[in-house]
């Protein structure tokens, strides 16, 4: 192997291990250490000067005691099925309003759609933090909506800081990741299939639910992981959107975190998110696969 | 079903034969099937069907040759609904079809592209239409196992599309349009993504499932030797109208203009003044101190009209001596020779920088070719051989 | 399908209006005179005042423009490369792994991926500062880049690479003169991408910035938890300004460029039976 070659692969392998992979194996380590106070807030340290009893002390004082800990205090778990739970109903009320916004793009006149479809991305290129933040203008209880339902003579609504504002704030910033796979499946759909389902007696609504339906399934499948997969971990929207009552994990780890400073705590935590979403992942990614066939 | 492919064996007797051949098309008293008056589509500015009359019968195997942007295609998704005429009238059966839906037809059509469902099975794609008829299931099953049958696919009736050769996939098209049993199936380009051998072969399946199952087909194609093999009759078509409805054999002997000379099979055009010379037989005189050339007049002409000889390469023929009694005959040197195996087409030009082509069947082996390049030859051809067109 | 029906008209027009009706929203009370963002008391472009007074916001927008600019460019010339070796580079030991490490971050939580990098820097005392935020960027941008750019090498025709090889290129050569300035439109675009997530972040360079740099996001996300403030509309409708500006552009250039293929494709057909009249005249 010439050297050219070693170092074009080396480069990014090895940053990635470092920067990627040792971070994880680091995270695993701390979830199995204690709380401490002192700097870092967490034993057992490994000394590596202490040489082989050294490690060896290190690996006898590490214990599942935080994942024990997880178990016992329901917030946690608590925290994780409401998240499954939040991200689950967002997700599919994304999929709701984006399956028409997309299906409507791919039917649009052909010079339309690179207009269109720069409109679904523009968003994406604008600041999470402040599309999210536009909402609680809204939503609030002297907010616009309230004004609007006011004006209109109606009683003001409570939404923000409760779950529906979560709601609100998960379809609003993950659109464009619902609506972007199902027009580039719908856009590829080959039109003489649809022709083919009215040729052989399909009237054009038959002809949707049998044949176009079917076929933009793939784009549909990931667009609801690309969705559900960051919105379970969310941590941006449930706090400024949610309310006390909302429940998510990436916010719980965000305050074991920086508020109860229990570092080994915090990392149990993430190892376990990781768990229940590398399932999800690896769906995806043969969802990916298939529709690369 | 594998009959063996023969491309020089036409598909049915071309013009008169025996009793019981097949032209509705000469009898007063046949009922098109469908028919054509005044249609013309217009799309924007640009007209893609230009007035058209046009009689389909029962029982034919009908084709539209032309170049792409001719029209061919609108005037079949006309038949099949997908588009409607902004002037004229369609009939089905006597029926006005205009403003029935493409569901509710009795047409079906195999799409160039096959539009296969990717998400069902061969079986699935088969009883897609029957389904929709509301069949029972029963008889369902039984249709699609002989449509199965017909297309020699039972085999692979659990497969997806993706899963079947190119060529399995246009048999399962054909069947899946078929199964419905439609009055009137429409092909278009049906064999255009095989591969030549495979085609020709296909060529012969279709007609035979033709003849079998008795459905009239309408194909769209812009492969002319295609046309020439399946079909009854063909329309050329150029530029929205129709050039020429006729068998193959007289499109090809008889053509009616210089671009259905051109279009189908390869031709010399010489151009010059015509004048009649009686019995249906008219001149060309084309250049200054040759003698004129002779060929059939395709419509009456008058004297010292501009008009254009056709002559089909292999009626030509080519000598070193110059042949006696014979009208038409010219001086050149062969200037290039195409050697294609079977026959050898040269290039012979005249001393006014004129070429000609003529084509020899190659009796010999290449390696005692009567003529080589640069060779002095006579060109000559009989009277009968070529054809004066008008337009 | 050549014209809107009335379901697809609708449905655009409503998707749309969800999309932007907020964001106009925002844009048009930054103009508010009022301190009460909800209640509207005339036009006044006080708060951008305000915002280019407010030191912090000032110190904060420096940091993260450079944090960016270093994350994007680190990000890209990582992310090429790691996409001409998925793409390119045959078998190699790990390669799995590789392409896993790649795509991993684009679906990771944020807040797991902050929190690991944090930890690592900890573990090998490094001082939390822009240096840190770059690094970690750096990482999770790659990801985006390498997606772009791969896209772009797998749709690309092989052939012009190994045309360049058989006229005596060596493959180094062959990567400058054909194959990098045919991808370039993708590394320009994962450039891009990469400057925007990093300019965006919020939960990573949380936990990865010390107390010593504070970027926009860690900013606007403090003083946006106390409620809405104009101010923060203002500098809102700066930063969407900015995106809607580079987006329209780069779609103007990339629509030009069509416009452009178009014509050249024309061109041809016309020279192809330009070609085709003389050769039959002769």
């Amino acid at each position: 192997m010439d050297f050219r070659r070693f170092s074009l692969i080396a480069l990014p392998y090895a940053w990635l291990l470092l920067l990627f992979l040792v971070p994880f194996g680091i995270v695993l380590k701390i979830s199995l250490s204690d709380y401490a106070l002192s700097i870092p807030p967490y034993t057992p340290t490994l000394d590596l000067t202490g040489g082989w009893p050294a490690i060896r002390d290190f690996l006898s004082q590490l214990d599942f005691e935080n994942y024990v800990f997880l178990t016992e205090d329901d917030l946690y778990w608590k925290a994780y099925l409401s998240s499954v739970r939040i991200a689950a109903i967002a997700t599919f009320i994304t999929l709701l309003i984006g399956y028409p916004i997309a299906y409507a793009m791919a039917k649009a006149p052909r010079e339309w759609q690179p207009t269109l479809l720069m409109l679904v991305i523009l968003p994406f290129w604008t600041s999470f933090l402040i599309r999210v933040y536009a909402w609680i203008g809204i939503l609030s209880s002297e907010g616009y909506l309230n004004q609007t339902l006011g004006f209109l003579g109606l009683e003001p609504v409570t939404v923000l800081n409760t779950n529906i504002a979560v709601y609100i704030g998960i379809v609003y910033t993950y659109l464009p990741f619902m609506v972007l796979p199902i027009y580039s499946t719908l856009e590829k759909m080959d039109y003489d299939l649809i022709e083919a389902a009215q040729d052989l007696g399909c009237t054009p609504t038959e002809a949707f639910w049998r044949v176009t339906l079917p076929l933009s399934r793939p784009g549909m499948i990931a667009g609801c992981f690309l969705v559900f997969i960051p919105a379970v971990g969310e941590f941006v929207i449930p706090s400024l959107l949610g309310g006390s009552q909302t429940l998510m994990i990436g916010k719980v780890l965000w305050e074991e975190f920086f508020n109860n400073r229990d570092w080994p705590v915090a990392s149990a935590v993430a190892v376990v998110l990781l768990l229940i979403l590398v399932i999800p992942i690896v769906l995806f990614q043969k969802n990916q696969e298939k529709q690369q066939e | 079903m594998n009959q063996p492919s023969s491309p020089q064996t036409p598909a049915r007797p071309a013009g008169p034969g025996p009793a019981t051949a097949f032209h509705p098309w000469d009898d007063p008293d046949a009922v098109p099937l469908i028919r054509f008056r005044g249609v013309t589509k217009r799309f924007g500015d640009f007209t893609a069907i230009d007035a058209v009359d046009l009689d389909i019968y029962p029982r034919e195997f009908f084709a539209l040759l032309g170049p792409s942007g001719c029209g061919k295609t609108t005037l079949m998704r006309m038949l099949a609904g997908f588009e409607s005429p902004s002037v004229g009238a369609i009939t089905l059966e006597g029926r006005d079809i205009v403003h029935v839906p493409p569901h509710k037809r009795a047409v079906n059509m195999m799409f160039q592209s096959y539009a296969l469902f990717p998400h069902l099975t061969v079986e699935q794609n088969i009883a897609f239409g029957l389904k929709r008829s509301g069949m029972e299931k029963d008889a369902i099953e039984a249709r699609v196992a002989e449509m199965l049958r017909m297309v020699q696919l039972q085999k692979f009736a659990a497969r997806k599309p993706h899963q079947i050769s190119g060529g399995q996939r246009q048999r399962v098209a054909l069947a899946r349009a078929l199964a419905k049993a439609p009055k009137l199936l429409l092909l278009d380009e049906p064999l255009g993504a095989l591969d030549k051998k495979l085609r020709q072969q296909t060529q012969f399946e279709l007609v035979d499932i033709q003849e079998r199952t008795g459905t009239t087909f309408v194909i769209v194609t812009h492969d002319q030797e295609e046309a020439m093999t399946v079909a009854s009759r063909i329309a050329v078509m150029n530029e929205g109208k129709i050039a020429q409805v006729d068998t193959p054999g007289r499109i090809y002997e008889s053509p009616a203009s210089v671009y259905v000379a051109d279009f189908v099979g390869d031709v010399n055009l010489i151009e010059g003044n015509a004048r009649p010379v009686g019995q249906g037989m008219a001149e060309i005189r084309w250049r200054e101190g040759v003698p004129a050339i002779r060929g059939q007049a395709a419509e009456p002409l008058v004297e010292g009209e501009r008009a254009t000889l056709a002559i089909r390469p292999e009626k030509i023929a080519i000598s070193r001596e110059r042949p006696e009694g014979r009208n038409n005959v010219v001086q050149g040197r062969v200037h290039d020779i195409a050697y294609l195996g079977n026959i050898s087409t040269y290039h012979v030009r005249l001393p006014d920088g004129v070429i000609v082509q003529a084509q020899v069947a190659n009796q010999r082996r290449i390696a005692r070719r009567d003529f080589t390049w640069e060779d002095e030859v006579w060109l000559s051809w009989s009277d009968t051989a070529g054809v004066v067109l008008m337009r | 399908m050549s014209r809107f029906t009335w379901f697809n008209a609708t449905s655009l027009t409503f998707g749309f209006a969800f999309l932007y009706l907020p964001m106009v929203i925002l844009i048009v009370y930054s103009f508010n005179e009022s301190r009460l963002v909800t209640v509207w008391a005339g036009f006044s472009t006080r708060w951008y005042g305000e915002l280019f007074r407010n030191e912090q916001f000032l110190d904060a927008a420096w940091v993260t423009l450079r944090v960016a600019f270093f994350s994007a460019t680190f990000a890209t010339v990582l992310g090429t490369m790691a996409a001409y070796v998925l793409v390119r580079g045959g078998r190699f030991f790990g390669r799995t792994l590789f392409s896993g490490m790649i795509y991993a971050p684009l679906v990771m939580p944020e807040v797991i991926t902050g929190l690991s990098l944090l930890l690592l820097f900890i573990s090998i005392n490094l001082d939390r500062g822009i240096v840190t935020i770059i690094l970690a960027h750096t990482t999770f941008c790659m990801a985006y880049v390498a997606v772009v750019v791969s896209s772009r090498l797998v749709s690309f025709d092989r052939s012009v690479e190994e045309a360049a090889l058989d006229l005596g290129a060596t493959p180094f050569d062959a990567f400058r003169s054909v194959t990098l300035p045919i991808i370039m439109p993708a590394v320009v675009s994962g450039w891009l991408l990469g400057f925007t997530l990093s300019l965006d972040d919020l939960v990573i360079a949380s936990f990865t910035a010390g107390p010593a740099a504070t970027t926009l996001p860690i900013q606007i996300f403090s003083s946006v938890r106390l409620g809405v403030s104009p101010e923060i509309n203002a500098l809102s409708t700066i930063l969407i300004g900015i995106v809607a500006l580079g987006v329209v552009t780069a779609s103007l250039i990339s629509k030009r460029n069509l416009v452009r293929q178009a014509r050249d494709a024309r061109r041809a057909i016309q020279a192809g039976a330009e070609e085709g009249r003389e050769a039959r005249a002769t």
